[in-house]
């Protein structure tokens, strides 16, 4: 990828990463910092193109990419497990309450 | 350009515009559920997508895996009690931070770090991985109350300090040497996790959900710097706005707590110091 292009995404992300929560209500911590917990469960996509190029002849490699992906999946599955659960509590009744 | 990479390329725009309007939504109670799906919904075309990858090898190893830590994970978030949540959290957000040093250590070990940027961001991403993977354990064992208390080391602050700084030195040592011997980056990564570990001992459970975000915004960073190495834009865009979305949210958190991230993180509240004064 173009270096430059590169420092400019970051830097766009980082904006976006700040300005999109940067009014969240004090009851949504919780569930928002497990919410981003989630998002980056994306590292899964990472961990399987890393171990879809590694070496089958290398143990090593198979080993460690394996343990990615399983870690990985980890972190996405149970990511979105917590934060749907931690979410339904706020139900429709419960939405004026909250938004206090 | 072909027709899957096309595909895959257009997929991860999608993903990613999915999990910003996702944590958007997710910011607002009354959007709040809605948030989530969309960006469960980025999470399933990521990975699904990422099958057509061209030249995918070890396809079986890639499947069992993913069915194994995502069944695992599913199972434990789903039975959990509502009340153990924050170590959930914590455990998965673990298991990322590991997930990304795990890739820096394979690409690491298939020799195909080259170049000064893409060294430097492999290995800071397996440092802040490493630290975010073994702090989290701490952190779960914590709150799960496998480790009943808090503990410093005499001259905890001083410890850290040195850690940090020899692991930091192992780190721009394999940045500056080009080609690091396996034992250099076994020593590197062993340090690293030794540093997340020692970093979290002393603080005490009240202060442990700010020092749970810290690490998630760490994980964040640390996927989106893997991604940088991995070119994967997917990745680089997710991870940064987590770190980001997670620095503020931490910095949220420590406010609401009236206590300064400094403060817990160097002066925490431990049994002893309570005793003592």
């Amino acid at each position: 990828m173009e270096g430059f292009l590169a420092i400019y995404i970051f830097m766009l992300a980082a904006f976006t990463g700040y300005e999109v929560i940067a009014r969240v209500p004090v009851i949504l911590h919780t569930p928002l910092m497990s919410g981003s917990n989630f998002v980056h469960g994306v590292v899964l996509v990472g961990a399987m193109v890393a171990l879809g190029n590694a070496d089958p002849n290398d143990p090593l490699q198979l080993a460690i990419g394996f343990v990615a992906v399983v870690l990985g999946a980890a972190n996405a599955a149970g990511g979105y497990v917590v934060t749907e659960r931690m979410l339904a509590m706020f139900k429709r009744d419960d939405r004026k309450e909250a938004a206090k | 350009m072909t027709g899957a990479t096309w595909l895959i390329n257009i997929s991860y725009f999608v993903v990613a515009v999915l999990f910003i309007l996702g944590l958007k939504a997710m910011a607002s109670p009354v959007s709040a559920r809605k948030g989530i799906v969309w960006a469960g919904a980025g999470m399933v075309l990521a990975t699904v997508v990422t099958f057509l990858t061209p030249d995918m090898r070890n396809m079986l190893l890639i499947v069992v895996a993913l069915a194994l830590g995502g069944s695992l994970a599913w199972w434990s978030g789903k039975v959990v009690k509502m009340t153990d949540m924050p170590q959930m959290v914590a455990i998965y957000n673990g298991m990322g931070g590991g997930a990304a040093a795990a890739i820096a250590a394979l690409e690491f070990a298939r020799g195909h770090v080259t170049g000064p940027v893409v060294t430097t961001l492999a290995t800071l991403g397996a440092l802040i991985g490493a630290v975010s993977f073994s702090g989290s354990c701490v952190a779960w064992a914590k709150l799960q109350g496998v480790m009943q208390k808090a503990f410093r080391l005499p001259a905890q602050n001083a410890v850290n300090v040195v850690l940090g700084l020899v692991t930091i030195g192992f780190g721009v040592a394999i940045v500056l040497g080009g080609h690091p011997s396996p034992l250099h980056i076994i020593l590197f990564f062993a340090l690293a996790l030794l540093l997340g570990a020692v970093l979290t001992l002393p603080i005490g459970g009240a202060d442990m959900p700010v020092v749970i975000s810290l690490f998630n915004a760490f994980t964040g960073l640390a996927v989106g710097f893997e991604g940088y190495v991995l070119g994967n834009p997917a990745l680089i865009i997710a991870g940064i706005v987590v770190g980001a979305a997670g620095t503020l949210l931490t910095q949220l958190m420590a406010k609401a707590m009236n206590r300064p991230l400094t403060n817990i993180l160097f002066q925490p509240i431990t049994g002893e110091a309570q005793a003592g004064g």
